[in-house]
């Protein structure tokens, strides 16, 4: 019985034959990712080469402890002679950057103190998230070890019509398949072809919400264009064995997907066709963080809101997911579009993801928002309500001022 | 092993419990000994001055779903002595083991208990015991290797032994 693509980096980086599903593997991590400085009683470390060090939760420091925070960040990147180190004017998402940087590769295990690593499962990287504690001990021993789950293979086919968006595909998933808690996805399908990395990333990120271990996507020409020249080392993509073992394979056919929709406080099991929720009125739309603040993203917002305006009583917030990004979506003038139509376009960081250091959501507002999380409270008052959709169910609603299905508009 | 059981009463908690309602994002910034103070502010406002330590937690699907935030030690500071849950939330799992906390996946698990009953958990073995109704259920114990982890009080704790952290 064969592997798959899971399965064999599993196998590779922990030096086993074989790896099947409730297997405990100690691995060897390639790339350890931190935006945290606030742990940093590190003694000593395995490999100052294997981390990547940034800031994007908080940036520019918005408080003391931030501020202090970052310090203690730069601090120990002398310390420890940290190559891989991106200082304010270079930063960015973690999870935008290391794709952009080619630090994020095939075959290859990162770990990351922020739960939407899975994102760098587009680049055929096995990602997770770990906590503060677990970092650390990645850190300073460069292992960790993984349970392997059980693995589902979605298959991609035929084209996503006008109006439909990779985002909406991953809500489609998490609206009809719930959760995968302890186990994995494997993307694979003709389907894939047409959607490019962006889309690919913004699938991945939103695997987190599905609670999945490892969400990986192929080795093929989009993400082998894509490394061309950026890949900072050599790399060993992961296909899986003709045989591979799959719990179950969900095939969806792209061009029947309507904009899907997320109900607040929860993901899994709380998605809907936008036809279903049209109408409700929001105070803020939010457009940005790991899930979608990369240049199509813009250039879809950008489309959507040439030559309108938003809607008076509605706020529209969109944060590139890096500087690099910004910087691109500058050049194209999709920034100028998106403030012509009355827009706030931030600097680079987490930002209202979360409800960091902006856009925090008062008591009772309704938001639409193209980020990462709905839950009760996630950015700013727990009485407001969180909706979620594609980056042109984000814009077409900041335009109309309720949620509008971007087909319409 | 007697160590790996634990005798509580039981506070029962739904489905999708995530990691914002057990840390909400305006106390991630907090000193750790505020944080647990705003547990569950959102969707169980009071439950904190009402848990006891030794208390057990038991919670539906998808427990821990969310962010990397350290759900863990707010449990392990308020006295917690085990989360049982119908499933976890991977990364949410990983939080609770490195902080040492003892957690268990047990299916049929909100079924067995009604809150306040008291029950005895053995973590090494999955057994779970109603001791109020006088019912047992069998969850799937961690990996040994995700146990000892447990054992050894977190992983912050296995570091510093080691030498690792200042």
């Amino acid at each position: 019985m064969g592997m798959n693509a899971i399965e064999k980096i599993l196998a590779r980086r922990s030096g086993r034959d074989v790896v099947k599903p409730g297997d405990v593997v100690v691995v060897k991590v390639d790339t350890a990712v931190s935006f945290d400085a606030g742990r940093m009683n590190i003694k000593k470390i395995h490999d100052p080469d294997m981390l990547v060090m940034l800031h994007d939760h908080v940036v520019p420091a918005p408080t003391l402890n931030a501020a202090n925070g970052a310090k203690s960040m730069r601090e120990f990147v002398a310390k420890f002679g940290i190559k891989n180190y991106f200082p304010v004017g270079r930063h960015g998402i973690s999870h935008v950057l290391v794709a952009e940087e080619g630090l994020a590769l095939p075959g290859n295990i990162l770990v990351n103190g922020d739960s939407h690593t899975c994102s760098s499962g587009a680049l055929n990287c096995l990602a997770r998230g770990m906590g503060p504690s677990e970092m650390i001990h990645v850190m300073c021993k460069g292992k960790t070890w993984f349970i392997a789950g059980p693995t589902t293979k979605i298959v991609l086919e035929g084209d996503l019509p006008e109006g439909v968006y990779p985002r909406d595909v991953i809500h489609y998933i998490a609206g009809q398949y719930g959760d995968f808690a302890g186990r994995n996805l494997e993307w694979y399908g003709s389907g894939l072809d047409k959607i490019g990395m962006d889309g690919r990333l913004t699938m991945a990120t939103i695997s987190a919400e599905l609670s999945v271990e490892f969400s990986l996507f192929p080795y093929d020409k989009v993400l082998a264009d894509y490394l061309d020249g950026r890949a900072k080392r050599p790399f060993e993509p992961s296909l899986p064995d003709d045989d591979a073992e799959y719990e179950q394979v969900i095939t969806i056919n792209l061009s029947e997907l309507e904009p899907q929709v997320v109900l607040p406080n929860k993901v899994a099991w709380n998605a809907k066709p936008i036809s279903e929720v049209a109408g409700k009125r929001v105070d803020q739309a939010f457009m940005g963080s790991c899930a979608n603040g990369r240049l199509s993203d813009f250039k879809i917002a950008a489309d959507i809101v040439r030559g309108k305006k938003v809607a008076d009583g509605t706020r529209f917030i969109v944060t590139p997911g890096s500087q690099e990004v910004m910087r691109q979506a500058v050049k194209a003038g999709y920034v100028e579009t998106l403030l012509e139509a009355g827009a706030v376009v931030t600097n680079s960081t987490c930002g209202a993801c979360y409800g960091g250091h902006m856009g925090l959501l008062a008591d009772g507002e309704v938001c639409i928002t193209a980020s990462t999380r709905n839950f009760k409270g996630r950015m700013g008052s727990s009485k407001a309500e969180i909706y979620m959709g594609s980056p042109a169910t984000v814009a077409a609603s900041a335009i109309a001022g309720v949620i509008t299905d971007p087909r319409k508009v | 092993m007697s160590n790996k059981k634990v005798t509580g009463r039981v506070w029962k908690f739904g489905s999708d419990i995530n990691t914002d309602l057990v840390i909400p994002n305006f106390a991630i910034y907090l000193p750790r000994n505020e944080q647990p103070q705003h547990c569950f502010v959102a969707n169980r406002p009071g439950w904190v001055d009402e848990v006891q330590p030794g208390d057990i937690l038991i919670a539906g699907t998808n427990f821990g779903v969310g962010s990397g935030r350290p759900i863990g030690d707010v449990f392990v500071d308020l006295g917690v002595a085990a989360v049982v849950a119908e499933s976890f939330n991977g990364l949410g799992l990983r939080n609770c083991i490195n902080a040492g906390l003892a957690s268990l996946p047990c299916r049929g698990i909100l079924d067995a208990f009604d809150e306040g009953d008291i029950a005895e958990i053995d973590w090494g073995t999955g057994e779970v015991r109603n001791l109020t109704k006088g019912t047992s259920i069998t969850g799937q114990a961690l990996p040994q290797e995700l146990q000892s982890i447990v054992e050894d009080g977190g992983v912050e704790v296995m570091l510093r032994k080691e030498g690792y952290l200042a």
